[in-house]
């Protein structure tokens, strides 16, 4: 990466505060793996380079700054600090060398956002046709939000949301509207 | 009069005075009344005109079943039409206005409709304005649309903000009367997760006003802890005001949430759409009282009996101070008892039955209420409102006994139960013989994804109407959607005799009579309109519904339906089972667009496609042309030129200089493994494995019917790996495609694909002066030499991470360049920094278009329309000829498509240098089987060419290139035409000189 | 709005987020095929009142095709499987003639 050059998240970090707090975060390296996930080296590769096994169907794997989420039966979304992404891309390839993989660099093509505080599930039960009570810790759901795909998963501080860079203004509008004081699902 | 009384009203709070207006009048109410309640309070009896006959209409109801009061609600940019004052909750400084009348309610010339009854007959319209022909369009349909529909269409736009959300539950009850409660609290106690939905804005239905108990109490005092209990739950969710509207397949249920109806602008949503996946559903619904059909049964003051009970008791609001009963089973009763308790005069009950020896008749003799049997309404009399009632024998034909003044009537003709939620996924009903009704039949109820009951309707809306049947019976349900609970509460209430259906009063009513009874009242369906129906023919009972409009109305025929398939059965001297009822349809009751749009208004009424650059564009002077979702810049305007001049101008601008194109919407896909080779061959017409690494090859797609789907430059980017362009708003539908292909064909191929259409911003760096620019950036060396035509590099431009390609879709030099979307806009104002002295402009897509025309380039959309395969447009060079297979190759050989006399494409050069309008026709000798033009051809594309200084189009052309020279004559819409003669559609630099710099 | 299971992620996934592919297991028939197999190939559906197998897509979801078993008139699912074989599965086979027991059967 030049030295000149300062990426900038879609929105420039946007955020909003309504009955729910909503950030644009960003920008976040990401890395799409795809491969069978019997592949012997996988497992190994993953946790020489990534410091991170190999998730199970669903769920996302985080320690540190890092993420390993099962994004489909043969494909990985890592999560990494942006500047490490050329490093990293290099070390798995490196690693998983003479296994059929796809290494890619995506980290540009999404947009990502945190929706925190205690109403944060009323937000997104807004937008998504999923049972978020039932979504399990560590559970990595890709779904849509309104009309536009995204993933997401929840921590002890809210949901992360992500979404494809294009429609980053959109999502952003979606979250502001359904965050509005007001419009809370569940007023006490 | 109607008026309020002193005491008494369950749901209101005197304490809270609202005021309100009705046609400008201003009116006071209480808190916790609707707007019925209000206006009958305060002797509005009148409420509105029907909709064909403009006859005076008031309350008939008091649920949403109400077919008469319909106001339009609020003003200006909150107005809402055809909104039920039964179902509107009051609140202060609500406004609300009468519909279908002109000049005023009170005086309405429309209602000389009324005197011309006899001359609208059931099917008028469809009678009528046959001929001459001509009329139709220009007399007949303007007056009707003129006299058609009842509110005003709002003008301005909502104010309100709308929202959905969505829900999931094991356990979904709808309706929170006793019924709904009870199978709730079941269904919680089991630890099933439960949401109760109720349309009102308060718990408990009717039981309390019809003076249940439950376990020893009141009804009142049980709901009020019941709602506690499950208050206390965390695994019950409640929600009033929320009507449940429909049900789906799979346990899917749409419930309509008037979040802010009564509180307007006060910042929540005015409504919220919830999207509920149930695991079972309890429709505990209810049921609704049934209007007797007999002369004059539609003038005001003539109410459903148990709307005037609830009047009286939850809003204490007197119908007028003699109301006379009518009706043909016990539960009326309860009306002239309470009303008699409320120290109002009932002179008489008119009971259709030959003997009503029940306990609530006891009652009410003893009370001192006259009753006779075997009585019937000849006809009610009043215009406005109800001044008296002549009394028949319902065993006969009409004659007056004796006339009885009054204010009011409370009919019942027995009750339905509201299967529509039952009914909507295909629930089936059965006729119960001895309540007069349809209900569902629990062996046969709509099914689950699992094959299991979906809907269980529990309580009256499953036909167990008296009291205790109703608790017991939804206590049932509540087990079954969970597990079994012990003992059901008990409920009692006075026991009923059989009631007995009576479908027209008398029973032998007259012609002038049935022409006078009412069954629609919101469409003017009367009983002798479904019996014209019957004599001329309409035996089905969805023709009759639509052929007199019966049940069609915004109330769907909740009140009308039954007694009107009871007459049609009658008149086809049928059984009421053997007619059967019309479809259940959602949603229960009208929901405003609002909800259903939900979020998606304004700024997010889609997901628009920002690229990187987008802020700076608009910033520019962009003119946005939508692209698939995406916007791009169809033109920079500069000062205050027109966008053809902008088009004009930026051409000539890349012709000369050089031009920036923002290409971000490319669609870019990445496609790896051993297999990718051989996969690509089977995808793209061409061959693509033996592309050496370093390369650029144009490929076309096709499906497998054969006909081209898309195009686009394919780089091979290392051994295994290629990169294939698609066109703007192609790549998901591309990648999509290769994936079905990869999955569920040659699933033991090993290839990968990513679509990494948005990780990358590109930009198209296009002119004389290309290669200038880019040295400015400096980094990489661009030479003809280094990276010569079809070829690409990976290096650092000016301090950005790129990948250039030297590919040209203008016959110019040209490099488009990707670099990380993050640093898209960074590097688009680098080149424009860099290529200022160069004379660098940015260009739209118009631009692009123009240029990719004059060296007759295909587009995709334009040069295809999904029937065009690559042959037609001389693109057979694209194509192997030694690939035993690619997808499409067996569509293509089909002999249609393999015959020469198909349309190609040429270029087409006007004689007189003018445009040709796009998608005009070239028209042949002769004329077809139907009598128009024969036709050969037709434009694809049709521009002025500013570097040719003429018009210049492209067109599919009946064996074109075999015609070359040849002029076609083209009709222009509006008259005359345009002569074109057929050319070779490479305008501009034929021998491809200018790109290969 | 049909509720089917992703046979590859477990994700119970609502209509909205699948995309239809139509008819499942047909035969692909290219160059050298008959006009009548192209054509049965191309355009020759099914359109049974009943049991029917057909794709599914995943598309909000892993982006994986599947194949489905389903009730055209009752909308009861019988099953859901990956969509890399040519036939359904014999146990689904056997659990949908438990279920209609006059079924014809598959093809």
């Amino acid at each position: 990466m030049s030295e000149l050059i300062t990426p900038i998240s879609a929105l420039g970090n946007a955020r909003y505060d309504g009955f729910a707090a909503i950030r644009e975060i960003g920008p976040t390296g990401m890395i799409t793996l795809r491969c069978k996930q019997d592949v012997a080296a996988l497992p190994g590769a993953l946790q020489a380079c990534m410091g991170l096994g190999l998730p199970e169907k669903r769920r996302i794997l985080t320690e540190g700054q890092r993420s390993i989420g099962w994004m489909g039966p043969d494909e990985l979304l890592l999560i990494l600090p942006y500047a490490e992404v050329a490093a990293m891309i290099a070390a798995l390839t490196e690693a998983l060398k003479g296994e059929h993989v796809l290494v890619v660099d995506v980290s540009d093509a999404r947009a990502m956002f945190r929706i925190e505080g205690e109403r944060a599930t009323e937000v997104l039960a807004k937008l998504c046709p999923v049972d978020l009570s039932n979504l399990a810790p560590g559970e990595l759901r890709r779904t849509r939000a309104a009309q536009v795909a995204a993933a997401l998963w929840q921590d002890e501080a809210g949901f992360t949301l992500v979404g494809f860079r294009s429609v980053a203004g959109y999502l952003m509008g979606l979250l502001t509207h359904s965050a509005m004081p007001g419009s809370e699902l569940f007023p006490a | 009069m109607s008026a309020r009384l002193a005491k008494g009203g369950r749901l209101i709070d005197r304490s809270k005075a609202h005021r309100f207006t009705f046609n400008c009048k201003w009116m006071r109410g209480f808190e916790g009344d609707t707007l019925s309640a209000a206006l009958l309070a305060n002797d509005q009896m009148l409420v509105g005109r029907s909709f064909k006959y403009h006859r005076p209409r008031g309350i008939v109801a008091s649920g949403p079943e109400e077919p008469n009061g319909l106001v339009n609600l609020g003003k200006g940019d909150r107005l809402e039409p055809n909104q039920r004052t039964t179902t509107t909750e009051l609140f202060d400084g609500l406004t609300a206005e009468s519909q279908n009348h002109w000049p005023s309610l009170e005086n309405d010339i429309g209602v000389v409709n009324n005197y011309a009854a006899r001359f609208l007959p059931a099917g008028f319209y469809y009678k009528t304005f046959l001929q001459p022909r001509a009329a139709w369009k220009h007399v007949f349909e303007p007056i009707v649309r003129h006299s058609a529909g009842l509110g005003k269409a709002p003008k301005d736009r909502d104010a309100d903000r709308y929202e959905q959300a969505y829900a999931f539950c094991d356990v979904l009850v709808i309706g929170g009367g006793v019924a709904g409660l009870q199978a709730a609290l079941v269904a919680g106690r089991s630890g099933a997760r439960v949401m109760l939905l109720e349309q009102t804005g308060h718990w408990g239905g009717r039981a309390p006003v019809d003076g249940v108990e439950i376990d020893g109490q009141p009804a009142d005092a049980w709901v009020k802890t019941t709602v506690q209990a499950l208050e206390a739950m965390e695994n019950v969710t409640l929600r009033k005001r929320c009507m449940g509207a429909g049900v789906y397949d799979h346990g899917y249920v749409l419930a309509d949430e008037k979040v802010a109806d009564h509180t307007p602008g006060d910042g929540r949503p005015k409504h919220r759409l919830w999207r509920i996946r149930a695991g079972r559903i309890i429709a505990a619904t209810g049921a609704i009282e049934r209007p007797l059909s007999f002369a004059g049964n539609d003038i005001p003051g003539v109410m459903l009996a148990a709307a005037v009970r609830d009047y009286v008791v939850n809003f204490a609001v007197s119908p007028g101070d003699r109301t006379v009963v009518v009706t043909n089973n016990d539960d009326a009763y309860r009306t002239a008892i309470a009303l008699h308790q409320a120290g109002l005069s009932v002179p008489v009950i008119l009971d259709a039955r030959l003997t009503a020896t029940g306990a609530l008749p006891e009652q009410a003799r003893k009370l001192g209420i006259r009753v006779e049997t075997n009585r019937a309404i000849a006809m009610v009399q009043g215009g406005k409102r109800v001044k008296r009632v002549s009394i028949c024998a319902q065993a006969g034909e009409g004659a007056v006994l004796e006339e009885i003044a009054c204010e009011a009537v409370a009919m019942s003709g027995g009750w339905s139960p509201v299967v529509h939620l039952w009914s909507h996924c295909g629930g089936k009903l059965i006729w119960d013989e001895a309540t007069a009704c349809f209900r569902p039949d629990a062996a046969r109820p709509p099914l689950n994804h699992d094959g299991s009951a979906m809907v269980i309707a529990a309580g009256a809306a499953n036909g167990a109407l008296p009291a205790a049947d109703t608790l017991a019976d939804a206590h049932r349900a509540g087990e079954a959607a969970s597990k079994p609970a012990g003992e059901a509460p008990k409920a009692t209430a006075a026991e009923e005799a059989p009631m007995e259906a009576v479908w027209l009063m008398p029973q032998g009513a007259p012609v002038k009579l049935r022409a006078k009874a009412w069954l629609d009242y919101q469409n003017d369906v009367k009983v002798s309109d479904v019996q014209l129906a019957a004599r001329e023919g309409y035996e089905s009972v969805e023709h009759t519904k639509r052929y007199t409009t019966l049940g069609m109305a915004t109330d769907q025929g909740k009140l009308s339906n039954i007694n009107g398939l009871a007459v049609l059965a009658d008149a086809l001297n049928e059984h009421i089972p053997q007619v059967g009822t019309t479809t259940f349809r959602p949603p229960y009751t009208p929901v405003t667009f609002g909800a259903l749009a939900g979020e998606a208004r304004g700024e997010i009424f889609q997901p628009l496609r920002r690229t990187p650059m987008h802020d700076w564009h608009d910033a520019h002077g962009a003119y946005w042309e939508p692209v698939g979702l995406w916007r791009r810049p169809y033109c920079y305007t500069q000062g205050g030129e027109s966008h053809e001049k902008s088009v004009h101008r930026e051409v000539l601008n890349v012709r000369n200089n050089v031009g920036l194109l923002d290409a971000s919407t490319l669609g870019k896909i990445i496609v790896k493994g051993p297999d990718a080779g051989r996969f690509l061959d089977m995808l793209y017409t061409g061959v693509m494995s033996t592309l050496p690494i370093g390369k650029c090859r144009y490929g076309l797609m096709c499906n497998e019917n054969g006909f081209l789907s898309d195009d686009g430059v394919v780089a091979r980017i290392d051994e295994d790996t290629w990169l294939c362009h698609t066109t703007s708003g192609g790549a998901d539908r591309i990648h999509a495609h290769m994936e079905d292909w990869l999955q569920c064909e040659w699933w033991d191929w090993q290839v990968w694909t990513a679509n990494v259409t948005e990780q990358y911003a590109q930009v198209a760096v296009v002119g004389p002066n290309a290669r200038k620019l880019l040295e400015k950036l400096g980094g990489m060396d661009v030479s003809k030499e280094t990276l010569p035509f079809m070829q690409w590099a990976d290096g650092m431009l000016g301090g950005f991470r790129a990948r250039v390609y030297r590919i040209s879709f203008s016959g110019e030099l040209s490099y488009e360049i990707a670099i990380p979307a993050s640093e898209g806009r960074a590097f688009w104002e680098a080149c424009l920094a860099a290529g200022a002295e160069f004379g660098v402009m940015p260009y739209g897509t118009e631009a692009l278009h123009v240029l990719r025309a004059e060296k007759g380039f295909i587009m995709i959309g334009d040069e295809t329309d999904g029937t065009v395969i690559p042959q037609d447009l001389g693109l057979g060079w694209a194509i192997s000829k030694k690939k035993a297979d690619y997808l499409g190759k067996r569509g293509q050989e089909r002999s249609f498509l393999a015959d020469p006399d198909r349309w190609k494409l040429v270029g087409l050069e006007t004689l007189d240098g003018s445009v040709i309008p796009d998608g005009a026709i070239a028209v042949a000798e002769g004329k077809n089987a139907n009598g128009q033009r024969n036709t050969q051809g037709r434009v694809t594309s049709s521009y002025h060419s500013p570097t040719l200084g003429k018009g210049i189009a492209m067109g599919l052309v009946l064996r074109g290139p075999d015609r070359m020279g040849e002029v076609l004559d083209f009709p222009k819409i509006g008259g005359g035409s345009v002569k074109a003669r057929i050319v070779d559609q490479v305008f501009y630099d034929k021998e491809g000189a200018k790109q290969n710099v | 709005m049909l509720i089917l299971e992703c046979p590859y992620c477990g994700v119970k996934a609502e209509e909205t987020e699948l995309s239809p592919g139509y008819e499942a297991h047909l035969k692909r028939y290219g160059p050298g095929a008959s006009d009548d197999e192209f054509e049965s190939y191309m355009f020759a559906r099914k359109n049974p009142k009943g049991v029917h197998f057909e794709r599914w897509r995943h598309v909000y979801g892993c982006g994986k095709w599947f194949l489905a078993a389903r009730c055209t008139a009752t909308l009861e699912v019988f099953g859901t499987y990956p969509a890399q074989t040519s036939a359904p599965p014999p146990d689904l086979i056997e659990a949908i003639k438990a279920k209609r027991p006059g079924w014809e059967g598959y093809k």
